[in-house]
């Protein structure tokens, strides 16, 4: 089987119960996107495949011949970071760093979403999406962080979404209705 | 996971005609199949991967309406205008549902077919009617906060997980197939699945091999506010305990016209004509609102700790009544 993932080509013959993630983890060494749960619960998985972000742990790889496949590696490397990697680090927007590469990898998709008008269960009008904190919080909901860095990861991605500084909290807290 | 087959199907036909191999399974976005698959508790010899088939669009019908492929996926679907003008109770119920990733790959079939999140159906090491017919219901008796309280019978008390299915429960939407002899169908929702009673195995009238291929929409209610309420134990990306999908248009102080089904409660999306005939050619008044929620649950029944979902559906529906009829 073939796969085009982050540009590349790449060849290996897997048993068809091999998952995406597990592809490139365990077969062509792309040990970035981490093993959380296993079963999508956890997005510590997440990739870009035709530019959507999925949990790659709840796909089979042998159902991705001819995607495009993105993993963190694909996204940026050390000296050349993608801004959303380059805002993570400065905002520390993270603790242990294992959920960090489905972080960015969902936080990169979500932004897409956003950019394409796609609303959230926290839009008020579906029609007029406006990237706020409960917005962001709401559309990540799919990455845990068991360090809970989840300021810093907001903070992150608002940057990243040219939107500014910190919401006040108790702002932002009325927003979610809490 | 245990071993199987892989095939790819090119179209519906082809799709079908592989499906008929024992114990084959179809596989889209795959999210609930795969989680299930890891654990043995779904452990098909083959799967027929329909990823492939042309059923990924969104077309007005001649009739009015529209046609949801099979395939288009449940962010797609939420974010498509034509869904948010005329069905928004359908996009808010989706987006109320899973994560921005599973809902990316899910599909709209295939969220149709979810199977329960019932503690013991996936504790494979516990008897469940539901995975091995016959052996018992574990949550009767047993932990059963998330289970339901509206037509379960004694070999199970297991409930439908969908958001998506609630809304189309309440849109009145029609589910088109394929059966491997090449015969269509179209089934009102309101037919397509099953209660338990003695067999919680067989959850839908779908017939081995056939293949759900779209999901129609009839034409949207002209005037009619929408509404999808869902309360669940975490803000974001958790089952709901009890929902509410709501499409109702108001005459005055009047309501007119009520399609109102219910998530959380039962084993399959639930929709009573009793709770509508309460308040539908009356004015929208609390007390009427209350007789609406006194039809829903005369014969509900709590198993211990799902007691709580009785009076949260009640205050719920009111909740939702009042938000639908402008009170």
């Amino acid at each position: 089987m073939k796969f085009n993932i982050n540009g590349k080509t790449h060849d290996a013959e897997v048993d068809v119960r091999t998952s995406l993630l597990d592809l490139c983890r365990e077969h062509l060494g792309l040990t970035g996107s981490k093993k959380g749960c296993d079963h999508g619960q956890c997005g510590a998985c997440t990739m870009l495949v035709d530019g959507r972000r999925i949990n790659s742990c709840l796909t089979l790889a042998v159902m991705h011949e001819d995607s495009e496949i993105v993993t963190i590696e694909g996204l940026g490397q050390v000296g050349d970071l993608h801004p959303m990697q380059d805002a993570f680090v400065r905002h520390d927007g993270y603790q242990c760093g294992y959920c960090t590469p489905g972080q960015i990898c969902s936080a990169v998709g979500m932004l897409g979403e956003v950019e394409k008008g796609w609303p959230s269960h926290a839009s008020a009008d579906l029609t007029a999406v406006e990237l706020s904190d409960a917005e962001i919080s709401e559309r990540m909901s799919g990455n845990l962080c068991r360090c809970a860095a989840y300021p810093n990861i907001v903070d992150a991605i608002r940057e990243v979404a040219g939107k500014g500084d910190r919401q006040p909290v108790l702002e932002a807290a009325r927003e979610i209705g809490a | 996971m245990k071993p199987f087959a892989y095939a790819r199907a090119g179209d519906a036909d082809q799709a079908v005609a592989e499906a008929l191999a024992p114990q084959a399974r179809f596989i889209a976005g795959g999210t609930n199949l795969l989680d299930l698959m890891k654990l043995q508790i779904e452990t098909p010899a083959k799967l027929v991967d329909i990823t492939r088939l042309p059923l990924g669009g969104i077309t007005p019908r001649d009739e009015g309406g529209v046609s949801i492929g099979a395939l288009v996926p449940n962010s797609d679907l939420a974010a498509d205008p034509r869904i948010i003008a005329d069905y928004e109770v359908l996009s808010r119920a989706l987006l109320a549902g899973a994560s921005g990733q599973l809902r990316n790959k899910a599909t709209t079939g295939g969220n149709l077919l979810q199977r329960t999140r019932c503690y013991y159906f996936y504790d494979t090491a516990t008897p469940c009617n539901k995975r091995e017919p016959g052996s018992g219901c574990s949550a009767i008796g047993g932990v059963n906060r998330i289970l339901a309280v509206l037509g379960t019978s004694e070999k199970c008390i297991a409930t439908h997980p969908s958001d998506m299915a609630v809304a189309m429960r309440a849109l009145d939407a029609t589910i088109v197939t394929q059966k491997p002899d090449g015969d269509r169908r179209r089934i009102a929702i309101g037919d397509f699945y099953r209660l338990p009673g003695d067999t919680p195995q067989i959850e839908t009238v779908l017939e081995p091999g056939e293949l759900i291929t779209a999901v129609e929409l009839p034409p949207k209610v002209e005037g009619a506010r929408h509404l999808y309420r869902k309360v669940r134990d975490r803000a974001s990306y958790a089952f709901a305990l009890v929902s509410v999908a709501g499409v109702v248009r108001m005459d005055g102080d009047v309501v007119a016209s009520a399609s109102l089904a219910f998530g959380g409660l039962a084993p399959m999306p639930w929709r009573n004509p009793a709770v509508e005939a309460a308040i539908v050619g009356k004015p929208a008044t609390d007390a009427n609102f209350a007789a609406a929620a006194d039809a829903l649950l005369a014969d509900a029944k709590g198993q211990g700790s799902n007691d709580f979902k009785i009076p949260l559906a009640r205050r719920t529906l009111i909740a939702s009544l009042r938000e639908l009829t402008g009170k």
